[in-house]
């Protein structure tokens, strides 16, 4: 493949070369800011497509290690490119495409100093991100990770005179360094002490590791990356931290920085471990329900548009938790054709959320810059007045809620054939738990649905909840650009499964020994195990709905009519409607809230029939908060007293409390 | 494998299906009403009485509210677009449908989600309060039922090994008359399944405009003439639709295989009388029902969900 002896990694890494001296260039032109965002950022996507069709060029390629002569002494850097990591590649080159040149359009009008500064962050943010896929060494990883953590939380805060930015940004750096420790402390379980030469990756794969500490591993690793994935109880970061960075940013930490957290699982289970326990699958099956569950349940009472989209976020990681879980399963009974199905639904749908999470995520940035407004509840009808954007937008909001032809739609359908096809494990534990599965899977993907219709009907429909909303602006035309490049990407994903499926396989292969093929012959049709179990063909189904609605509207037309006049509101002709009579964010929630109701902490003040002034004012927040994490808070501040018993700022006390160490220490030794 | 002239036959086949359901299926909205006039000791409309509805719809003037959006607009064509698909898929008289092939059950639910989705952005267009009432009730109800419902047709398709519906009944048909025990369950649950995702009593009811009390209705208030004409007509294949899943689920026998033209008209007569019994059955069932408070369906659609899952249960317990 290498016809002028590149390879795709020094490509990989061109790339972020590319992204690191953009960003240092984004300091230096502080006083230049149109440069900044009318050159960098479209510089930027530039390299995030390369690196997208690098990824695609390297699936197929034999993997590409590389050994830098950096870091500390007798500890290289190890490179590595396999096909898990090009296609993760994939995701994050084609999902930072579209941002970036949403960004560019975006951040118009920022100061220079900030720009520049948040310029440097974003293209760091997103080398950090490449740095993790490709690190083959536990030191080369951390220090990836690293990068990427702190570049993103320096973006989260980029607003950090608002207090409440400030706390979300610690909450994040907290969560998001509990699980380093843990990571860490995975792969020191991992290369079981033998020194500094075991930290590469290929030391760890060959590793023996007894199943007590092959578990300790994975549990510890499911910890650190589901901390930074926001899996349940894990996730309280999320809703915190999106709404507070700016709108690409969130884009990118949801549909691309999550992702990283999933091949981390999936990297340690499946490569750098050499042996899996059935009970692993279970644990990760039922964190993975649970997560999923629960995200879309409280996504469905928020009333600011980024928390909800948040919330989904923790639902789609719960669902490629459940995948996982499921691949887990299948694997370690054996069966490896399920394995590979559940293990592609898996990816199928990390590469989907990045595509439609990253659209959404923009789109609300546009819709806050158009109207100065996050609260769902003080929008409304702006279909008439960004009709770019709303159009985009509800190609997002479909796919999300998994409606056909559409992409969201695909991975369902992937999954929920892997459970279909499950009967027949040994287990009949695990027997019985799949059907419950499958059912709250669809009972999750129906809800999915509730909070979609409630996002884009209460932003873009109906009339105007607030005087001003008929001066919003529609998305300027970079901005437009990069919302209609992950459209796209959702719809030809929808479309051409059968493309995305084969890519897949050459994943599976290396994970797995085997891949999902296509029974049947022909692009048209996807049937993951034979023809005669199942098939679907998004394309045949878009030309069989364009077809008959075309048919009908001629039909109607030609043997009727097609007059139309326009005339006041009906509403079974009660003449006062206004604006403020159509349902709210929270009122559009809260069938959910009164069916869920032990799951939400619910404070409710309602207006008595005497007040002059009435107000109303409802909130539904998350249990886990009061009864997990203040606890610990309380925990930890009251240890700390206790510690600083110890702590007086005199220096010689403390010289007293090294002599003393150093006498204990000498009677010992 | 199919040669060439099976193959043009099962065209045919699928395009003479979408054209007579599409006709059909008003008769049957007709056939449940008449049963019902009957029973409330009416002398009713009459079987074609939806006919002459759709007609008269259609020769009058849309009229739109002044702010209504294209979503608006094109709604009422993609509802009866997925409707029509949804219920030209289905095989009640033969086995063999080519389009089936592109859409399996899983794809089935999601053409019903689709429909769903367009209709309740639709109903909260115009920014009514009735229209945003209904919408938010409508999903309400489906995010039980369509799980529900899912797992209705999981029980099929692990009995029959396929999620393809042609498979299932062919699966189904060829047992003779063996009772599963997990498709009792099944079709327990598709029953009130099928009540409240037609609108019908007791979870809506589709005659009434009695304000508080209206799902469906409260979404489509805005619409009128041609709109409101496919809308009404899109809900006559959703009637059709589900009825001939149940059928093809629970009483698939004396259906057409492949190729069996002297079997046609045994079955095409077995479908009538199916669906003659099917409708008037509908009809005792809402008579027999009172409405219930909107907060009570959850618990009602629960039911259905929990049943379905039961009936999935067993099947992997028992293995039937």
């Amino acid at each position: 493949m290498d016809i002028v002896g590149v390879l795709p990694l020094d490509m990989a890494g061109a790339v972020i070369v590319l992204w690191l001296m953009l960003g240092l260039l984004g300091l230096a032109a502080q006083r230049t800011p149109k440069f900044i965002h009318d050159v960098i950022f479209p510089l930027g996507a530039v390299g995030a497509l390369a690196l997208a069709g690098i990824g695609l060029w390297a699936l197929g390629v034999t993997p590409n290690i590389a050994v830098l002569p950096l870091g500390l002494p007798d500890l290289p850097l190890h490179l590595r490119l396999d096909p898990l990591s090009a296609f993760f590649l994939i995701l994050l080159g084609g999902a930072s495409f579209g941002v970036s040149l949403f960004s560019a359009g975006y951040f118009r009008g920022m100061a220079g100093a900030t720009l520049g500064l948040l310029c440097f962050q974003y293209h760091l943010f997103l080398a950090g991100m490449t740095l993790v896929l490709l690190a083959d060494d536990a030191y080369m990883f951390m220090v990836a990770w690293e990068v990427m953590a702190l570049s993103s939380y320096f973006l989260v805060t980029t607003d950090h005179h608002v207090p409440d930015i400030r706390k979300a940004g610690f909450l994040y750096l907290l969560i998001a360094h509990v699980g380093a420790i843990a990571i860490l402390l995975s792969f020191g379980v991992m290369q079981g002490g033998h020194g500094i030469a075991a930290y590469t990756f290929d030391a760890m794969r060959a590793a023996q590791l007894t199943p007590f500490w092959a578990s300790a591993a994975f549990l510890l690793a499911l910890f650190g990356f589901g901390a930074k994935a926001g899996v349940l109880p894990l996730h309280v970061w999320l809703p915190e931290a999106h709404p507070a960075a700016p709108s690409p940013v969130s884009a990118l930490m949801s549909g691309v920085m999550l992702k990283t957290a999933i091949y981390g699982i999936l990297r340690v289970t499946f490569d750098l471990l050499d042996t899996q326990l059935w009970w692993w699958g279970v644990l990760a099956l039922a964190l993975g329900l649970i997560t999923a569950v629960f995200g879309v349940m409280f996504a469905a009472v928020q009333g600011d548009m980024k928390r909800l989209l948040a919330y989904s976020s923790i639902e789609n990681i719960g669902l490629l938790l459940v995948g996982i879980g499921l691949t887990l399963i299948f694997h370690v009974y054996g069966k490896d054709a399920l394995a590979a199905l559940s293990l592609t639904a898996t990816l199928y749908h990390s590469l989907n959320h990045a595509f439609f999470k990253s659209l959404l995520f923009v789109g609300t940035g546009t819709i806050l810059h158009a109207t100065g407004e996050r609260n769902m509840g003080r929008l409304g009808g702006l279909i008439h007045h960004m009709p770019w954007a709303s159009v985009l937008m509800l190609v997002g909001v479909l796919a999300i809620a998994g409606l056909p032809p559409l992409n969201g739609f695909v991975s369902e359908w992937l999954l929920l054939q892997a459970f279909l096809l499950s009967p027949g494990l040994p287990n009949s534990y695990i027997n019985m738990l799949v059907p419950v599965a499958a059912a709250v899977i669809a009972l999750a993907a129906a809800l999915a649905a509730y909070v979609m219709v409630k996002f884009y009907g209460v932003i873009f429909l109906g009339q105007r909840r607030e005087e001003g909303l008929e001066h919003a602006h529609d998305a300027g035309i970079p901005e437009r650009v990069g919302m209609a490049w992950l459209a796209l990407g959702c719809v030809a994903l929808g479309l051409a499964p059968v493309f995305v499926v084969g890519q897949i396989d050459h994943v599976s292969q290396m994970l797995l020994g085997t891949a999902l093929g296509n029974a049947a012959e022909g692009w048209m049709f996807l049937t993951p195990v034979d023809t005669e179990r199942a098939s679907y063909s998004p394309l045949y189904f878009l030309l069989a709905v364009l077809g008959v609605m075309l048919v009908t509207a001629l039909a109607v037309h030609r043997f009727y009519h097609g007059r139309l006049r326009r005339g006041p509101a009906w509403d079974c002709g009660f003449p006062a409607q206004t604006a403020r009579m159509q349902d709210t964010a929270e009122g559009f929630g809260q069938p959910i809230r009164r069916i869920f109701e032990p799951f939400f902490k619910i404070e409710n003040e309602l207006p008595t029939p005497f007040d002059t002034h009435p107000k109303y004012h409802g909130r539904s927040d998350d249990k886990l908060w009061f009864y997990l994490y203040l606890p610990i808070r309380h925990l930890t501040e009251k240890l700390s007293g206790w510690v600083s018993l110890l702590q007086h700022g005199r220096i010689h006390l403390y010289l007293t409390y090294t002599f003393v160490t150093l006498v204990v220490l000498l009677a010992f030794v | 494998m199919m040669n060439n002239s099976e193959h043009i036959l099962a065209v045919a086949f699928q395009l003479t299906q979408l054209l007579v359901v599409v006709l059909a299926a008003p008769l049957l909205t007709g056939w449940v009403n008449q049963c019902q006039a009957w029973l409330q000791n009416r002398s009713g409309a009459g079987l074609l009485q939806p006919y002459r509805v759709l007609h008269k719809l259609f020769h009058k003037d849309a009229v739109i509210a002044h702010n209504a959006s294209w979503l608006f607009r094109i709604t009422p064509y993609i509802v009866f677009g997925c409707m029509w698909l949804a219920a030209a898929i289905i095989p009640i008289i033969a086995v063999d449908l080519p389009f089936s092939q592109a859409a399996d059950v899983i794809a089935l639910v999601g053409v019903f989600a689709l429909a769903r989705v367009f209709i309740a952005l639709a109903a909260m267009d115009i920014g009514t309060s009735f229209g945003t009432l209904g919408a938010r009730r409508e999903m309400l109800v489906s995010f039980l039922a369509e799980p529900a419902l899912l797992m209705v047709l999981f029980t099929a398709s692990m009995i029959s090994h396929s999620t393809q519906l042609p498979r299932i009944v062919e699966a189904l048909a060829h047992h003779q008359f063996v009772l599963y025990p997990s498709l009792a369950f099944a079709a327990l649950a598709f029953v009130i399944v099928l009540l409240a995702e037609n609108a019908r009593i007791p979870v809506d009811n589709p005659a009434t405009h009695l304000e508080l009390t209206m799902i469906h209705e409260a979404m489509i208030l805005e619409y009128s003439a041609r709109h409101l004409a496919l809308i009404e007509w899109a809900s006559s294949l959703k009637l059709f639709a589900y009825i001939s899943i149940g059928i093809a689920l629970f009483l698939p026998h004396g259906i057409a295989e492949v190729g069996n033209w002297a079997g046609l008209p045994l079955a095409i007569a077995l479908l009538l009388l199916k669906l003659t019994v099917a409708g008037a059955a509908l009809a005792v069932l809402e008579t027999l029902m009172a409405k219930m408070r909107i907060f009570r369906a959850p618990e009602f659609l629960g039911t259905a969900f929990l049943l379905a899952v039961l009936g999935l249960l067993i099947h992997f317990l028992l293995g039937a």
